[in-house]
């Protein structure tokens, strides 16, 4: 049977970064980036995925969004009739709506895998549409790209889309979409924010390059990491559970439920709190309180985004002896040597933070990680 | 000349010139397991009766074993002859890739050096091959002498005071370190307080499973922008819980840490002791030393630097070097001379007691002993300047390669390794470092990635020892700028590969879930085809 692919190419992804406009979100801004000559790429950076893809599975149906936001890659790289149906219908100016609309359609369709060219923008609207439920693997064509859905290149992805179709070649995990606000980032100001996760391929790596058997296969892995910390935790005392999944982990050994991308207040015995505010949380914690968090994979953020609920007051309440940061190596190792960042408003609290800090990466085991004030 | 060209060789026939690339095609045998290849009956030798007096003598024996130990049914070995035990295993050698049958410097931080034949033949020697480890130590002076002799030699090599033989492996050298730093701590009644040992992430990772598994907690250091351990990293992690710091230098990237004194004062400062792995010593032969650093222990894997054989994960051979102020703690016993006679000396009241059974692998130490004697204090440095001479002509070579890089510590050479990424031939290609070097196999060499985790994207790992030629370095790399173009121009090739191997891919998974692995004959019938528990 052919295999079904859907293609969504976000038209404007990437126009802005050309003319230092640090993203292409809002028509306005795509407006300005076109009056200064910025081209859209995310369509010719999608053909390439498409042509790698068809060079090896020449009998690809491609659902496709209409004209520029796909249909016309797919014609460009010689998909057309059977194989190329166009979901939805969309008006003369395309909006992320339609890419959230797109994605829902193919699903619908019965696409094993939605491709989508674009950036952080992009994948929230297939966060809107579609979140988890259908692998999603994002071609590189954005401005800012700090989400974890996006292949290395738009070869790769298609790479990775082979390696899936084949079966067994891929692992579908949860991978985190970020975004900044870039109204706020053109102001001079980072705020970024956890939106939600896609179901993304990942390829599952050989691993020839094992020395020896290892019976340790959960070792170093996320539930490892968050079983570490449950098992340090004391009854009685509060705890301040971040956004993410390796806390979603935290509490699944707990058997407590998280509010995924949300602030929970928890004890050993149940949930005190969820989905908590920066006020109520100011007003809850103590110096007997710790704050749990894991950063932001790729971008390297422990406070300050996508977590703000957790405010200054509360982490200069608990101090820097109540603040427990949670990662794996496998992340800690993708920020490429970047510190860890905080960033909360408060350049005392900030530099109360900044140096290094210990990192629960497993069992019995910490890493000595440097830390950062973003703004410094 | 091309290898499209034909030579004529002697009788006028065309013989095909030796091609570029070897045209390699491993053997496959499809070979059972012997224990399927059992015939009952068949006899590999058949032992003639014993004769009426011997009968008689032994009689009653067996009913003198206790019942415990006697067996109810006779064990359960394939039966065969000798020409079916020969062709099994000599089939099952022609479906390996071994050190004596390819250009091995793939196998990065391994040292895979050239193992002297000729020491297999001393430490095959009935002299030594004959010993039991329980004989009287006056009957076994010859084999103490050499136990002696070694521990004068690696003194010498590392500046330390004493050495012990007796773990059976580089990590078994490493848990006797980390039990030597324990009793230290607890003499001086900090055994429980000092509850935490650093490591960095490049250094050997059996520094911090050997820490773990003897009940440490441990803190694990990232590198600096440059690659190098990061010195503020280490006085952020030291306190007064700090039992020690075990580090490797080089690290596995190859990058020479200069600022190791300065490391090992931290530690001192902060009251742990300094553990130097030098597992692989290999690019600092006579170079430098563990004393000079200021070190409190080292070990070295004898089956690296020391030439003694891998054998696919045994018999090694590790020895723990230590201070005069750590060596009351030597595992027991150590090897003494008392004039002109050497003894076993158990009577240490503070040792940590024993690593492992007996005084050591005295074979492995045999081997390594001859290969010291055979070159010589100055012929050690050469192995050291040859070995770190090889890595940086074949780094330079690899560099060409476009798509190839070296992160880290830009314009610095590397000593006795280095730690490639392909990171730009993936982005341009979708090939993973993985998928390159099962490719490199279907040419008769291959390579290793890196440790968990990849710290260095896409990495591999290549340590070419004193072993190898220049010819043999240029083959390596005209292979891996083979497959790299071929990444380029026919991915699908790579990803599809191996081709010329006898195995193609398996599933990695049963090596993980204890469930289903089986390293034993009796597991997989267990597990595999009986399913019983």
């Amino acid at each position: 049977m052919s295999p079904v692919i859907g293609l969504i190419v976000n038209p404007v992804a990437g126009i802005g970064g050309p003319a230092a406009l640090k993203g292409s979100d809002g028509a306005d801004v795509q407006r300005r980036a076109i009056r200064t000559g910025a081209v859209p790429r995310s369509g010719e950076r999608a053909a390439v995925t498409v042509r790698r893809l068809l060079a090896r599975l020449p009998d690809l149906v491609l659902l496709a969004a209409p004209d520029r936001m796909g249909e016309r890659a797919a014609l460009d790289c010689g998909v057309a009739g059977p194989r190329l149906r166009v979901v939805i219908e969309t008006g003369q100016v395309t909006t992320g709506d339609d890419t959230s609309r797109a994605a829902v359609a193919m699903r619908a369709a019965g696409a094993e895998l939605i491709l989508f060219a674009g950036g952080d923008g992009t994948a929230r609207d297939l966060v809107r549409g579609v979140s988890e439920s259908v692998p999603v693997l994002g071609i590189p064509a954005g401005v800012k790209m700090q989400s974890a859905v996006f292949a290395t290149s738009p070869v790769a992805a298609a790479e990775v889309a082979i390696a899936f179709l084949a079966r067994g070649g891929t692992m579908v995990r949860p991978r985190e979409v970020v975004d900044i606000d870039e109204d706020c980032l053109r102001a001079g100001r980072l705020t970024a924010r956890l939106h939600g996760h896609l179901a993304v391929p990942v390829e599952r790596r050989r691993v020839q390059d094992r020395k020896t058997g290892s019976s340790q296969a959960a070792a170093g892995t996320a539930a490892d990491v968050a079983a570490a910390f449950a098992a340090q935790m004391e009854p009685g005392r509060l705890y301040v559970l971040g956004p993410g999944t390796t806390m979603r982990a935290v509490a699944d050994h707990l058997g407590i439920p998280k509010t995924l991308l949300g602030v929970d207040v928890v004890t050993t015995a149940g949930l005190v709190a969820a989905d908590v505010t920066a006020r109520d949380l100011d007003a809850m914690v103590s110096a007997g309180t710790t704050i749990a968090v894991s950063p932001i994979g790729g971008q390297g953020f422990i406070f300050g985004r996508g977590n703000q609920q957790i405010s200054a007051t509360a982490l200069a309440a608990v101090g820097p002896g109540g603040i427990a940061v949670l990662c794996t190596h496998e992340k800690l190792a993708g920020l490429r040597g970047a510190p860890l960042l905080v960033d909360t408003g408060d350049p005392a609290v900030d530099a109360s933070l900044a140096g290094h800090v210990r990192v629960i990466t497993g069992r019995n085991e910490r890493t000595i990680y440097r830390t950062r004030a973003a703004g410094g | 000349m091309s290898h499209l060209e034909h030579a004529a060789g002697p009788g006028g026939f065309p013989i095909e010139a030796k091609p570029p690339l070897r045209r390699f095609h491993q053997a496959r045998w499809d070979e059972p397991l012997i224990f399927e290849l059992t015939q009952p009956g068949q006899r590999g030798i058949l032992v003639p009766p014993a004769e009426p007096a011997v009968t008689e003598a032994v009689a009653g024996a067996p009913g003198e074993l206790p019942p415990g130990i006697r067996r109810a049914a006779p064990p359960a070995l394939p039966e065969m002859s000798q020409l079916h035990v020969l062709r099994h295993y000599l089939r099952l050698s022609q479906e390996n890739l071994g050190f004596d049958l390819n250009v091995d410097v793939g196998q990065g931080t391994c040292t895979m050096k050239y193992s002297p034949k000729v020491n297999d033949r001393l430490a095959g020697s009935h002299k030594l091959a004959d010993m039991h480890p329980l004989q009287h130590p006056d009957t076994a002076q010859g084999v103490l002498e050499i136990y002696w002799r070694m521990e004068q030699i690696l003194k010498a090599i590392s500046g330390m005071d004493r050495v012990t033989l007796q773990p059976g492996a580089g990590s078994a050298a490493i848990y006797a370190n980390v039990s030597m730093v324990r009793a230290y701590h607890a003499a001086r009644g900090q055994g429980d307080t000092r509850d935490e040992i650093i490591t960095t992430i490049f250094s050997h990772p059996s520094n911090a499973a050997c820490a773990k598994t003897a009940g440490y907690k441990v803190i694990t250091l990232y590198p600096d922008a440059d690659g190098y351990p990061d010195l503020d990293s280490l006085r952020a992690a030291v306190s007064d819980r700090t039992a020690a710091l075990l580090i490797t230098n080089p690290e596995d990237t190859g990058i020479f840490n200069a600022a190791i004194a300065e490391f090992v004062d931290v530690v001192h400062q902060a009251g742990g002791l300094a553990v130097y792995d030098q597992a692989n010593a290999n690019g600092i032969l006579g170079i430098t030393r563990a004393r000079e650093a200021g070190f409190d222990l080292c070990h070295f894997n004898l089956h690296k630097t020391f030439s003694t054989p891998h054998a696919c994960g045994g018999p090694a051979a590790g020895a723990s070097c230590v201070t005069a102020e750590i060596a009351p703690y030597l595992p027991v016993p150590t090897v003494e001379r008392d004039g002109e006679r050497f003894f076993l000396d158990y009577d240490r009241e503070q040792s940590v007691g024993k690593i492992r059974p007996f005084t050591g692998v005295g074979p492995n130490i045999l081997r390594a002993y001859a290969w010291v004697m055979s070159l010589g204090a100055e012929g050690l440095r050469q192995v050291a300047e040859t070995a770190v001479l090889n890595n940086n002509y074949l780094l330079s070579k690899i560099l060409e390669i476009p798509g190839a890089s070296l992160p880290y510590a830009s314009g610095q050479r590397r000593i006795e390794q280095a730690r490639y990424s392909w990171e730009e031939l993936a982005a341009d290609t979708g090939v993973h470092s993985e998928e390159i070097g099962i490719r490199a196999a279907d040419f008769g060499v291959h390579y290793w990635t890196s440790h968990h985790p990849y710290v260095v994207p896409e990495p591999f790992t290549l340590e070419p020892s004193e072993s190898y030629t220049k010819s043999d370095l240029d083959e390596y790399a005209a292979i891996l700028s083979q497959v790299a173009h071929e990444a380029r121009t026919d991915p699908g090739l790579v990803r599809g590969a191996p081709y010329n191997l006898p195995v193609h891919h398996t599933e990695h998974e049963v090596l993980d879930d204890p469930a289903q692995w089986a390293v034993t004959w009796r597991a997989y019938q267990r597990k595999h085809v009986t399913g019983t528990p």
